[in-house]
């Protein structure tokens, strides 16, 4: 892999950040709307609920870490989605830009964003709300890790589908984390679930960060063995969203897809 | 993989074939492009250079036939292949939201070119864009974005250039002024350009040898005096509408773009 080529998807996704700034506004935008809002909802539990339960670490922390997660998933298809508007395909394409190259910086622009957006919602989290990651301990790194793998595999899946169906099916690609969050429990137990939705939620590995978010606040220690498990699992879900993202690729160069890429022509 | 041979030809297509579902868009068409020459790929719409092209490019697998770029089997080595080779088409615009500048910086760091910022200051120089260099290119005219994806063809001296339609609707004026500038680059760099027109007058000027595509076959190849000549023809454009004419009248429509 040349970093030459990684630096290219880069560099163009830092050009536009910088000719328009309008393009950071989401990122912190719709996330600092979200904290301020259950900010204030769960300090209205707090003080209804007595002293029984915080409900900061576990309500605001959820929509925190899920915020993060979706931020992450949209950070990666954002950036491909800048090459679907300007229908860039064909130029980039036809170079020896490497799909591992193109990957590899969509997921670097990704990430990058998303902390931007995590730095955002921490400060106000824990600047106007008082919640604070330490309130979790050590298990705060495997809560990110996986939320990122995650986060990215989704991202990476997402821009395939994109990449399969044409521009349209954007619209299939931002309510995804809405789709999964029933699933994976980001503000009550697993254990509500009806079992089909349980054995869903416990091939996602964001339902075991959440799980263990709430074990810590009910002071159960964290799951590390479940939280190991689920970065693996977070894990082979990102080689198989790039094996997904590669066989879409080559069936594009296969079809012509790449060379025809627009709404219209996009069957 | 072949090391790359200065004396080798630059393009080597062979036997290049591509179907969709019942519809074959290129034929078994074979032809080389050596250092320094310009060949043009003509035909009515349809008639598979598009096609062609792509499959040069690397962005259409052929359904059989083979593709290689300066001794580099595109098939199996994609990315050392393409290296050698740019393009520029009336089709792709670069990226109107960056400007000149930024897009060049873009290309440049995708095909790994060294001494990037001198580069950009020689294509920006040579193709006259000094004034636009921080301008996005949406805003630019059409003669000035083909000026531009021009300047991003050449900034990897590249060994083949290819080029589709590069004077489509832009003026006279600017379009001689392009032919002159890729003619340089093909007698000084030794570049090998493959170039796509329905501009007769254009081919008969540039192209040191023409490709007559119909039905996605090669009808017809040559030196285009040479051509005309031997058809008996005034000039290459009644060459090709007899031609076009001829393959029209035999049922063969042509298939691909």
């Amino acid at each position: 892999m040349r970093a030459s080529g990684v630096s290219a998807v880069v560099v163009r996704q830092v050009y536009l950040l910088r000719g328009s700034p309008v393009r950071l506004l989401p990122m912190i935008a719709w996330v600092a709307i979200d904290i301020v809002l259950w900010g204030f909802i769960t300090r209205y539990l707090n003080a209804v609920a007595g002293h029984g339960f915080n409900f900061v670490p576990a309500l605001l922390g959820a929509v925190l870490l899920w915020d993060f997660l979706s931020r992450v998933m949209q950070g990666v298809t954002t950036a491909f989605f800048e090459d679907v508007w300007s229908r860039n395909f064909l130029n980039l394409f036809a170079t020896p830009l490497t799909i591992s190259e193109y990957l590899t910086g969509l997921v670097t622009t990704g990430v990058s964003t998303s902390l931007l957006g995590l730095m955002a919602m921490l400060a106000l989290a824990t600047g106007v709300f008082g919640l604070s990651f330490l309130a979790y301990g050590a298990a705060i790194a495997p809560f990110i890790l996986v939320l990122f793998l995650t986060g990215i595999a989704l991202g990476i899946l997402g821009s395939a589908i994109v990449l399969r169906f044409g521009p349209a099916s954007e619209w299939l690609i931002w309510p995804i984390p809405s789709v999964i969050s029933p699933f994976v429990g980001v503000f009550y137990p697993l254990s509500v679930l009806p079992h089909w939705m349980q054995a869903i939620a416990r091939g996602l590995p964001p339902s075991y960060v959440f799980e263990g978010m709430r074990a810590i606040v009910a002071g159960h220690g964290a799951p590390m063995g479940q939280l190991a498990m689920a970065a693996g699992l977070a894990g082979l879900y990102l080689a198989g969203a790039c094996l997904v993202f590669a066989g879409v690729f080559r069936y594009a160069i296969r079809t012509g897809l790449i060379a025809r890429y627009s709404a219209e022509s996009v069957g | 993989m072949t090391p790359a041979d200065p004396s080798q030809a630059v393009l080597s297509a062979t036997g290049l074939r591509k179907t969709f579902a019942r519809l074959t868009a290129v034929d078994g068409v074979s032809f080389e492009v050596r250092p320094g020459e310009i060949v043009g790929l003509v035909g009515p719409n349809g008639a598979g250079k598009t096609t062609t092209i792509n499959m040069v490019l690397g962005v259409l697998q052929p359904t059989a036939g083979q593709v290689r770029i300066a001794g580099i089997d595109l098939a199996r080595h994609r990315s050392q292949a393409l290296a050698h080779t740019n393009f520029a088409a009336a089709y792709a615009p670069l990226p109107g939201n960056l400007t000149v500048e930024q897009n060049l910086r873009v290309f440049g760091l995708v095909y790994g070119v060294k001494g990037l910022g001198a580069r950009i200051d020689e294509v920006i120089a040579e193709f006259d864009l000094e004034r636009h260099r921080r301008a996005k290119c949406g805003v630019l005219s059409s003669g000035e974005q083909t000026r531009v994806t021009l300047a991003k063809a050449m900034l990897n001296k590249p060994r083949l250039l290819l080029l589709d339609e590069p004077t489509a609707s832009i003026d006279p004026s600017t379009a001689r002024d392009i032919r002159a500038r890729i003619v340089a680059f093909a007698a000084e760099a030794r570049g090998g350009v493959l170039w796509t027109s329905h501009n007769m007058y254009e081919v008969a000027e540039v192209c040191h040898r023409v490709l007559f595509l119909a039905g996605g076959k090669v009808l017809l190849q040559g030196e285009p005096q040479q051509l005309i000549r031997d058809h008996g023809a005034a000039n290459l454009e009644d060459l090709f509408v007899e031609v076009a004419h001829e393959q029209l009248a035999a049922g063969g429509g042509g298939g691909g773009g």
